[in-house]
């Protein structure tokens, strides 16, 4: 029973004391968000010296009793080097370029040491497990990316990092937790290449043809995701490489993707192919627009318009 | 993190700089496997090639454990200890393959380190401790630093150790000592040099060749001549014909020795090598000593215990003194003892010496005599002795090391019917004046005879005085022929002088990294303590003021290395321009957030017409030298002026 409320008690602690704390701006690492303990080398070596210092009582080695303070004193001031190692830097998150799902997402913060010191092996790691290592010269900035891997669509947060040092002798594990607003938005995964949807007239009533060779405007190289019929295959022929006709979309004719016209497929499978249909219609320069459930986004064409569509695919569902 | 080359370069240095000093003592072959597998670990690092199997190192192993075994006889013990942890280390270093196994091999080697104190403390070792202390650290600070080079590693490396320092200063003089041993030590602990309590030829005279200091004496006052100097060590009573040896004495009761005729008595301090016997030496004859010992009925003083470690103690000595006139008659009789059956022709001239004296007195003069006129000879190597070793040393080789004339002479004594015994110790001393004390080596070991006059007491003639007594004033060397002196130790020969001045000052240092470091035993630490002006000497007071003093310490180290964090970001000019800002702040002129320096000037300059000269050359100093690429030469001091002489 105090069993139990101990540990409670111990949980409440752990959680008071490493309470989140979700940062906007910048960050200075002080006194009170450091950590420290000692790591198992640096128990290992307290193990060591005591060892050492029954040795030389036993023996009235006078010299030894000096190595043994040496080294005993060295081990305690470490620990200052340690939290020195980290104290005072400051960490501002960096903007983060969003990614597809099941890419690694790139986190980017920018650490600065206003300090005379250089900063050594200091370790950054997500709360998945990844890990960067890196030192910051005396006075100077440094910006660190963290890869983390989006594995779903919408907003990925840092979560909670810890920064983490061992430096000089590996006796005293310090570390911090950082926690950042910053956030990276994930595109869900594009489907594989999957025929784009017919052209309709611009009111989107009636469907046209497309005829195609009529309004042929030149050739460009393939793309990974262009559809077959595309590829010029007597440029083929000619050895001229692998290129893909280009036609020139006409005023009024434009390309709706639309949630609707997929056929019953989990809603996830649908955006995947509605991602791959926005990256294809890019890639061909087309004018198309976009139809949710929840969003409409009327025929554009652009780096903007796409990335404004991909948006809405990867937030569509899900709170803004 | 991946073990780079020059990594495994640092820890092989680290394996060899511990290793190195144990190659004196350790067996031939472990030395030789050690710095074979050295050589092929740095070679496997050169080339990047891939470690051993572990079958084959297991396989090294066990040979290696088998074969100190077969050396020891055991695995335990300091001997065999040594060896093994100097073998695992050199072996470690051929599995390396994680960052633990490093941290492994530098845990090894600062244990090994202190292993080395086994068998030196000098002040060399302490520098070389310091040197290796050095490098383990800056190779430690590699496994946890990456690609830093070598030399910002040694400088934070020696940073640390420069702060452990005073640290351990503190931990030095107030960790509270406790006089060790904790447990048994093996009979291997402590080496045996240094005089016997048993003397047979050339038993005094081996040790004429060593230079070890046995002792080092301060005296408190004058001190006696050097001549007077006889430092008592074992009394020996019974003799076999070949060796002299201290005997029991035959009745139960002890009967406490007894001095007359005292004057006034000397004062000094000895402190005491390690010789692992249970005798004291002092001054002939010790009337006190400071440390708790016992005196024997034939003067000697004895502790409980062998002396282990360096002591230091003050003892008090009568040059002039009556010694045991009543003696005991039963001690009298153990006095006269001799093998009635050997060197019957010494017997027969004791026997005529007997015949034609008045007294005992006369007798011991005719000996002395005999000694100085029938051509004896003081040398160190003297041609071997028969079994009758009296008669053969008298009538024959007629050459002898100090202990042939005090046996013969003691044994002349007691056939001639005069109570004698043969004492042991040293005699002399060489004077260090840069350390205002005297050394006694090895080499000033001696032998000599106490003769017992009714009336007198013991009285102790020395028969080496009587052959050479330059031995007496001026050392051994004095007293050798020439052919002998070139064997002696280096630091018994003749002295040159600039050379002599060099080994007193050596030797004074030594003295005092003996006194104060070596020696620092819980005795020592009382008085330093009691010195410095701590009143009371607790274990608590003292944990008290050691962990004090350390929170001190370290916080102060804190606050500096810290400080170099958080370096202000105003440089000197915006320092400068912040003083003036304040000056007219004073005044009630603040100078607002919004408002640009241009602007503020103006503001001011119409608050203050009189300053607006002033006000408008601070300005623009100081938007000259933060905004514009051009800066003129000393335009800085100018503004730094400037804002001095600025007064509202």
């Amino acid at each position: 029973m105090f069993k139990n409320v101990f540990s409670s008690l111990r949980q409440q602690f752990r959680i008071w004391l490493f309470r989140p704390k979700i940062e906007s701006g910048s960050v200075t690492l002080n006194q009170r968000r450091i950590f420290i303990i000692p790591t198992r080398q640096g128990l290992g070596f307290v193990c060591v010296l005591l060892v050492m210092l029954l040795g030389d009582i036993n023996y009235n080695l006078s010299l030894g009793y000096v190595l043994t303070f040496l080294l005993g004193t060295t081990a305690l001031m470490t620990m200052v080097h340690t939290f020195r190692n980290m104290a005072q830097l400051e960490i501002r998150a960096g903007r983060t370029e969003s990614v597809f799902s099941g890419e690694m997402a790139e986190f980017v913060f920018h650490f600065h040491n206003s300090g005379k010191l250089a900063r050594y092996q200091l370790r950054l790691n997500s709360s998945s497990g990844e890990e960067i290592i890196f030192d910051i010269a005396a006075r100077q900035g440094r910006e660190v990316k963290l890869p983390i891997p989006a594995t779903q669509r919408g907003w990925l947060s840092s979560g909670r990092l810890t920064l983490s040092t061992e430096f000089p002798l590996g006796l005293y594990h310090a570390w911090s937790y950082l926690q950042f607003d910053t956030r990276c938005l994930v595109f869900p995964k594009p489907s594989p290449p999957h025929p784009l949807p017919q052209r309709s007239a611009p009111n989107g009533a009636g469907k046209l043809t497309v005829t195609g060779d009529e309004d042929f405007a030149g050739l460009r190289n393939y793309v990974a995701g262009d559809p077959l019929p595309r590829i010029a295959w007597k440029a083929l022929a000619r050895e001229q490489g692998l290129q893909v006709k280009q036609f020139s979309s006409p005023q009024g004719q434009e390309l709706w993707l639309e949630w609707g016209h997929l056929p019953a497929l989990s809603a996830e499978h649908k955006l995947q192919i509605l991602t791959r249909w926005i990256l294809d219609a890019d890639a061909q320069e087309l004018q198309y627009g976009l139809r949710l459930p929840d969003i409409e986004l009327a025929p554009g064409q652009g780096a903007l318009h796409r990335l404004e569509c991909l948006r809405a695919l990867a937030l569509c569902g899900l709170p803004r | 993190m991946k073990l780079n080359a020059y990594f495994i370069y640092g820890l092989l240095a680290c394996v060899v700089l511990i290793s190195a000093p144990h190659a004196e003592h350790l067996p031939l072959w472990v030395s030789l496997v050690s710095a074979l597998l050295m050589v092929w670990r740095g070679y496997l690092a050169y080339s990047n090639k891939p470690l051993p199997q572990r079958g084959l190192l297991f396989m090294l192993m066990a040979g290696s454990v088998g074969g100190i075994f077969i050396t020891f006889h055991t695995l335990f013990g300091r001997e065999a200890g040594v060896t093994l942890l100097t073998l695992l280390a050199a072996l470690k270093l051929m599995e390396l393959r994680s960052a633990r196994d490093a941290t492994i091999v530098l845990y090894l080697a600062c244990f090994i380190l202190i292993t080395e104190f086994f068998y030196s403390q000098s002040l060399f070792t302490a520098l070389l401790m310091l040197v290796t202390l050095m490098i383990i650290l800056a190779t430690w600070i590699h496994l946890h630093s990456g690609s830093l080079a070598f030399v910002p590693r040694i400088r934070i490396a020696g940073m640390i150790l420069l702060q452990a320092i005073p640290l351990t200063l503190i931990l030095f003089v107030l960790f509270p000592r406790v006089q060790g041993p904790l447990w048994g030590l093996p009979q291997d602990a402590y080496a045996n040099t240094g005089l016997d309590d048993k003397m047979s030829p050339g038993s005094v005279g081996h040790l004429a060749l060593s230079d070890e200091v046995a002792f080092r004496i301060t005296f408190n006052g004058t001190p006696p001549r050097r001549s007077q100097m006889y430092w008592r060590g074992p009394v020996l009573w019974n003799f076999d014909g070949q060796t002299w040896t201290p005997g029991k004495s035959t009745f139960g009761q002890y009967k406490p020795p007894r001095l007359d005729n005292l004057g006034l008595p000397f004062d000094y301090i000895v402190t005491l090598e390690p010789h692992n016997k249970t005798w004291l030496f002092t001054l002939e004859m010790p009337t006190h000593i400071s440390i708790p010992a016992g005196f024997t009925y034939d003067f000697q003083v004895w502790q409980k215990t062998p002396v282990t470690a360096r002591l230091r103690y003050t003892a008090h000595s009568q040059l002039s003194y009556r010694a045991n006139d009543e003696e005991d008659q039963r001690q009298l009789q153990r006095a006269l003892m001799i093998p009635m059956n050997l060197n019957p022709r010494a017997q027969i001239l004791a026997a005529q010496w007997r015949a034609n004296s008045a007294n005992d007195e006369e007798i011991t003069r005719k000996a002395l005599t005999y000694f100085n006129r029938e051509g004896f000879q003081y040398t160190l190597s003297p041609p071997p002795l028969g079994t009758n070793e009296v008669d053969d040393f008298l009538f024959e080789t007629r050459k002898g090391f100090c202990e042939h004339f005090a046996s013969s002479f003691v044994f002349l004594m007691r056939a001639a019917g005069v109570p004698a015994r043969v004492v042991t110790g040293y005699q002399g001393g060489e004077y260090n004046d840069i350390g205002n004390y005297y050394i006694v080596r090895q080499s000033d070991a001696h032998a000599w005879a106490e003769v017992w006059f009714s009336g007198r007491g013991w009285v102790r003639i020395d028969p080496t005085a009587a052959i050479a007594p330059a031995r007496l004033e001026q050392g051994m060397a004095a007293a050798l022929p020439k052919t002998d002196s070139t064997t002696l130790p280096w630091m018994s020969r003749s002295h040159i002088s600039w050379l002599s001045t060099l080994r007193f000052n050596l030797d004074s240092l030594t003295n005092q990294w003996n006194q104060w470091v070596l020696g620092y035993n819980p005795e020592r630490q009382f008085a330093f303590l009691t010195r410095i002006g701590m009143e009371e000497i607790t274990w608590q007071s003292m944990a008290f003021t050691l962990l004090g003093g350390i929170a001190l310490l370290v916080g102060l180290f804190t606050f500096f290395m810290l400080r170099k964090l958080t370096t202000l970001n105003t440089d000197k000019v915006q320092k400068l321009y912040l003083t003036f800002c304040a000056k007219l702040a004073k005044k009630g002129i603040v100078r607002g957030m919004h408002e640009g320096p241009q602007d503020f000037a103006a503001r001011a300059a119409q608050i203050k017409p009189l300053l607006a000269s002033p006000i408008a050359n601070i300005t623009e100093l100081y938007v000259a030298l933060r905004y514009t690429n051009q800066i003129e030469a000393g335009a800085l001091q100018r503004l730094s002026r400037a804002v001095a002489a600025f007064k509202l």
